[in-house]
């Protein structure tokens, strides 16, 4: 556990960055710190790992005083991932992983074999290793800088916007990616942004900080959005929460209902048959949606798989929230949401009505808790 | 001109003049030896001092400015000086062509350190790399080209220099050239003119092979590896402010 006792950071110029700070943060668990642009967050980070120094309280790792040792024998311990990702130019992609183990005297061979091991891990190709840092895209870059950071196996990763740098489908990817690496590993993370969407995706708790270096609110990312703590908060959080807070309610116990179907192959009098309020869905034969039909449509012979009216989100009742249900609902273009399971296949039907009712449910679980 | 062309060749396929003491490989070796002393010397100097400069941050307006100073002083002028304090010799010409070797092997080494990407310092730094560690395995490697383009500088600068040498009772290169000026032997003089000039040509390709081998090809793909050191002293007025945008990294305490 990593444990900020009344922190403070003042610059030599006078700046307060850091506050008084009392935060504990999880082992095994994503933590994330977001805030305004200067609030401190950065400043937060790099005292952990003594990149700055403090000026008031202490840190403890596992309980002892990171001032208590040498700076550099910590920090071998704790893996390092910034903005810019910081990659050697002059070294190898396989010796930038290496680094760290290099220090720490692995030995060449066993050091290398580490950082292929990592370079597979993050999702590199092995032709990467004899490339150089100038010869990679932004987002191959970060994912050096991540396998980088593990490659001595610390048990803590630090990373400071680590993924703001590049283009929003590679962030997403991206986050994805660190979600499921840390499904395998179970690193302590401490992860700093400004985007409060990927606090909440990422985070196990998020800490919102407020300029000055003050904690504003210390949560779980769903608990964020639905109980913004004070004004700052709730404007930090910003729109549409209320919806967004819907990513952390459980679909669990969400009613699925029927949903009418007809193969690829059916006529026209097949489909006005099977219609329910003057809609269907055509499936394929291993009954995965293919799109909907319109009774209304000049409907002569069989159904045309071509001009078919494109469905909307799918909702996958074993993996999606609440806001995959309602995104479902929402969508379709006949307003009912088309549930499926885990292979794809359509198992039903889910109304934006019902989703609401499992909302009121919740939030009365919850205030009965 | 075609008659002192002519009159040059002849003179390079006399055998007289490539033989004994006054033949052209004695000469080309003892300008070598003169030129390669002070070179080494303001390595062992230059190279530390820019490092230690550059790595800190601290320092950086006095370098430049020593290196401009020693730049604008006159060669002949400074050998003067010397000769008069010490004697003919080797030693002033060794001291003055020091002095002229020293400005841009220090602003190359200084330059290349503090240029070196505050973010892959601060990495460097973040990852456990003590400092000396992070000036040695991070900071000088990709200072190399910097570096390099400093020493080709001084090179090609002490090479064509050190031809004052025989103005002091010293030989080498010098002494062919000074030789025909004391007679008027335009054919000699412009031999030694031009012995000097391939000779530091062909040190200077040899570093440029040099800088091939050594500097990681990964700084080959960005940047030029040509840059000279002799545009250094424009950037370090620069750095003050480049760097106060960006937070310090801060030296752990110790
Ligand atoms: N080396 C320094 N000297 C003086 N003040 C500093 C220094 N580094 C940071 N600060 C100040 O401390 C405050 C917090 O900075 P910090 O970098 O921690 O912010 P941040 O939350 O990471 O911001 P951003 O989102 O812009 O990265 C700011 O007001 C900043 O100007
Ligand atoms: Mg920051």
């Amino acid at each position: 556990m990593i444990e900020f006792r009344g922190v403070t950071k003042r610059f030599p110029d006078g700046t307060v960055a850091v506050d008084a700070l009392d935060l504990a943060v999880e082992d095994g668990k994503i933590t994330v710190f977001v805030g305004p642009s200067g609030c401190g967050k950065t400043t937060s980070l790099r005292m952990i790992n003594r990149m700055v120094e403090l000026t008031g309280g202490t840190i403890l790792i596992d309980g002892s005083d990171i001032m208590a040792g040498d700076a550099a024998q910590l920090r071998r311990g704790i893996g390092y991932v910034i903005q810019q990702s910081g990659l050697f130019p002059h070294r190898s992609i396989l010796d930038n992983v290496a680094t760290v183990p290099l220090l720490l005297g692995w030995g060449k061979r066993k050091a290398r074999e580490r950082a292929t091991e990592l370079m597979e891990l993050v999702g590199l190709s092995p032709e990467m290793a004899q490339r150089y840092p100038a010869q990679l895209s932004g987002g191959q870059q970060q994912r050096v800088g991540v396998a980088r950071a593990l490659a001595a196996d610390p048990p803590i990763l630090l990373m400071d916007e680590p993924f703001s740098a590049v283009d929003p489908v590679v962030r997403e990817n991206l986050q994805d990616e660190l979600l499921r690496l840390q499904s395998e590993l179970g690193k302590t993370i401490v992860f700093v942004t400004h985007d409060i969407d990927e606090a909440v995706k990422l985070g196990d708790k998020v800490a919102v900080f407020r300029t000055g270096g003050l904690l504003a609110q210390y949560d779980e990312p769903g608990h964020l959005l639905a109980r913004p703590a004070d004004d700052f908060v709730d404007g930090f959080v910003g729109r549409d929460r209320g919806y967004r807070g819907l990513g952390f309610l459980s679909a669990n116990g969400l009613p699925v209902g029927e949903l009418s179907t007809v193969g690829s192959g059916a006529t026209g009098d097949q489909v006005r048959e099977a219609a329910r309020d003057g809609w269907t869905l055509v499936v394929s034969d291993a009954g995965h949606p293919l799109g909907w039909v319109q009774v209304g449509q000049a409907l002569s012979g069989p159904v045309d798989t071509d001009a078919l009216i494109a469905g909307g989100s799918l909702y996958d009742t074993e993996a999606d929230s609440l806001r995959g249900a309602l995104d479902a609902a929402l969508s379709s273009p006949s307003g009912l949401g088309v549930a499926v399971d885990a292979s794809g296949a359509v198992v039903g039907s889910v109304r934006a009505a019902d989703v609401l009712a499992a909302l009121a449910t919740a939030r009365r679980d919850e205030a009965a808790a | 001109m075609g008659a002192l062309l002519a009159d040059v060749a002849a003179w390079f396929g006399d055998s007289a003049n490539w033989t004994g003491a006054a033949g052209v490989p004695n000469r080309v070796l003892e300008h070598l030896q003169y030129s390669i002393v002070p070179i080494l010397l303001a390595l062992l100097i230059a190279v530390p001092i820019g490092a230690a400069v550059g790595h800190s941050g601290r320092g950086g307006f006095l370098v430049v400015g020593v290196a401009n100073g020693m730049r604008s002083l006159p060669e002949l002028g400074v050998l003067t000086i010397l000769v008069t304090f010490m004697s003919v010799g080797l030693l002033p010409v060794t001291i003055a062509l020091l002095i002229l070797a020293i400005p841009p092997l220090l602003a190359g080494t200084y330059a290349g350190v503090s240029n070196v990407d505050r973010a892959v310092v601060d990495a460097a730094r973040g990852m456990g790399m003590t400092e000396p560690e992070i000036l040695t395995k991070v900071e000088l490697p990709n200072a190399l080209p910097l570096i390099i383009g400093g020493l080709r500088t001084a090179t090609l600068q002490v090479i064509a220099t050190a031809a004052i040498a025989a103005f002091v009772g010293v030989d080498g290169l010098g002494r062919i050239l000074f030789s025909g000026l004391a007679v008027r032997d335009y054919t000699r003089m412009a031999a030694g003119a031009l012995l000097i000039a391939v000779l530091a040509l062909l040190a200077d390709a040899a570093l440029a092979a040099l800088q091939r081998l050594i500097v990681s090809p990964g700084l080959r793909t960005s940047t030029s590896s040509r840059r000279r050191a002799v545009v250094a002293p424009a950037q370090p007025e620069q750095l003050p402010q480049s760097r106060s945008t960006t937070p310090e990294p801060e030296l752990a305490r110790s």
